[in-house]
């Protein structure tokens, strides 16, 4: 820094941006001491802030009384599944995209990224049939292939951008001393292409979980991820503060955390390359 | 490099993935296209047979369809607003040297992470809710006379909302490209005297038109197909049916497959136009 930053204008800084975000994230730290008070204290007014009885008895209600851990393994199973299927699919086209382009692959990209643009709702009917003719409806199987698909144009575009930064010369290397195609892959590329593996791997398990039109659409009772049972929270009888306080810490802590380790590669994960 | 063995082989290991999207793609358009031209009530007597442009000139015709297009663009433009200036001023800040940096950017990006049922709902019964909501004690504080937020001001409430989820991803994003700024070139002009506002009139803002560019395509195409903040907080009443929940009740709710259908193709025109611009841009990146 060429210029003295003043202690002054840093504290100024400091305030500021503390207090914007401590604003910003205030429903989610509201939601989370809501879920520790009992209902009465939930909606006492003036509000209690953190001088309450903290209680954990909302959690244990909410795990007994709603089936909570059927919905939380479909989350699971939904989110993990769709990623770790659309991986095993992307990683060969990503690779062969990146290593051996052709005139093509420019457009193939961009058509697959298209189809990321394809609004959900103009083609609902289509897939409400097809899952009710295959039997998918309500099925953690059909809805897992259905936000695979969602994602995959994701997937293969952030595993493209990671593995042209893997300099070419080091495959043309092991060639030259005589490295089968497939040995090229396991040996030198898989584990440089590791870390961006692992940051799409991320990135589309969040944006899997938090996925809300399918799962609402295409489930009932069985197949229900998280988001459609805090979707049933909307009904009136279900107006208690501070067990759905509980219910949505639940659904989106394990995500907040891995949601910060992701910051960087949403970037790239949802501009498709276009900001650095 | 590529030998002949090798493109095939390209070839072969693209070939899942591309199939794949190719049927995602075609198969339910195909469906779509092809409902959207019938008379397809599958609860009052099934497929009716032909219809032609019916169904596009009933849709676009119904009482509904001028309301929902306003709707859609009142709340796209109300958050692309709201979300790129905060953005912008939110990026340069957090780019000024702080105390904490790292955990305010954690807190300012939260919002992002959270799946749109519970924000929606955590917004309506918390904060929303005219007896016991946060803003309801806030008003009776003041003096004031609580309000029906999502019933009086429906619209503002879900901008409110939205603009909460998607103020991360801007701020994240025109962040990322502020930090790509040549600090020098602000130096340089503030020793020659331009004031802040011109530093950020003249160097900054076109510095970032490109990232403001993209998040306003990417922000669009999924703003216009929100859904679940809609579907818990009012289900579409109160004035807040857009084209995509519009399209959602023909199709799931009256089980009027044709005329949803043809909604369906009319949003899916509409998503491909901002599409276009989007992969101009995506497109040119890719070749340098």
């Amino acid at each position: 820094m060429a210029r003295a930053i003043t202690t002054n204008r840093k504290a100024v800084n400091t305030a500021l941006a503390w207090a914007i975000g401590l604003l910003i994230f205030f429903p989610i730290l509201w939601t989370m001491l809501t879920s520790f008070k009992t209902e009465a204290q939930a909606i006492n007014d003036p509000p209690l802030f953190l001088f309450f009885d903290w209680t954990t008895e909302n959690y244990s209600t909410v795990m007994e009384r709603s089936n909570y851990g059927r919905f939380l393994w479909n989350s699971i199973f939904i989110a993990g599944g769709s990623t770790i299927l659309g991986i095993i699919i992307a990683i060969p086209a990503a690779w062969s995209m990146a290593f051996v382009p052709s005139r093509r692959t420019k457009d193939i990209l961009l058509w697959m990224l298209s189809t990321k643009m394809l609004p959900a709702v103009g083609v609902l009917y289509p897939i409400y049939l097809l899952f009710i003719n295959l039997g998918l409806l309500d099925n953690v199987f059909g809805l897992t292939f259905i936000i695979m698909l969602i994602n995959l144009p994701i997937i293969v575009w952030m595993l493209y951008t990671y593995f042209r930064e893997i300099p070419g010369e080091i495959l043309e290397a092991a060639r030259m001393d005589g490295a089968t195609l497939k040995s090229e892959i396991l040996y030198v590329l898989t584990p440089m292409a590791i870390p961006g593996i692992a940051s799409t791997l991320l990135l589309n398990f969040i944006l899997a979980w938090n996925e809300a039109f399918w799962t609402l659409n295409l489930t009932a009772a069985k197949a229900a991820p998280l988001t459609a049972f805090i979707a049933s929270y909307s009904s009136p009888e279900g107006l208690f503060y501070a067990k759905l306080s509980a219910a949505s810490t639940m659904a989106i802590a394990p995500i907040l955390i891995l949601g910060w380790f992701s910051q960087k590669q949403l970037v790239r994960g949802l501009t498709f390359g276009a900001v650095k | 490099m590529a030998t002949k063995a090798s493109r095939s082989a390209a070839r072969l290991m693209m070939a899942p993935a591309v199939v794949l999207l190719l049927g995602w793609m075609l198969v339910p358009l195909t469906m779509t296209l092809w409902f959207s031209f019938r008379t397809y009530l599958p609860l009052r007597g099934g497929d009716q047979g032909w219809t032609g442009f019916d169904n596009y000139v009933r849709f676009v015709t119904s009482s509904s369809f001028w309301p929902a297009v306003s709707t859609t663009l009142i709340i796209l433009i109300g958050v692309l607003v709201i979300t790129i200036a905060l953005g912008v001023l939110l990026a340069i800040l957090l780019d000024q040297p702080m105390w904490g940096q790292g955990v305010v950017r954690i807190l300012v990006i939260a919002p992002f992470f959270v799946m749109p049922t519970v924000s929606a709902l955590v917004w309506k019964n918390i904060f929303m809710d005219p007896t016991n909501g946060l803003f309801a004690h806030l008003w009776k504080f003041f003096g004031a006379e609580p309000v029906s937020w999502l019933s009086d001001a429906a619209i503002p409430s879900l901008i409110l909302i939205v603009s909460w989820q998607w103020l991360p991803f801007a701020t994240l994003i025109l962040l990322t490209a502020i930090q790509s700024l040549d600090s020098e070139q602000l130096e340089a002009a503030e020793m020659d005297g331009a004031s802040p506002l011109a530093r950020f009139g003249f160097i900054t803002l076109p510095h970032l038109s490109r990232a403001i560019t993209i998040v306003v395509l990417i922000q669009t195409i999924f703003l216009l197909a929100i859904f679940a903040e809609i579907f818990v907080t009012t289900g579409g009443a109160f004035g807040t049916r857009t084209l995509s929940y519009l399209i959602f009740q023909r199709v799931l709710e009256s089980q009027n497959i044709g005329l949803g259908s043809a909604g369906g193709v009319y949003a899916i025109i509409l998503a491909n136009i901002v599409a276009i611009f989007l992969m101009r841009i995506v497109g040119k990146n890719l070749d340098n």
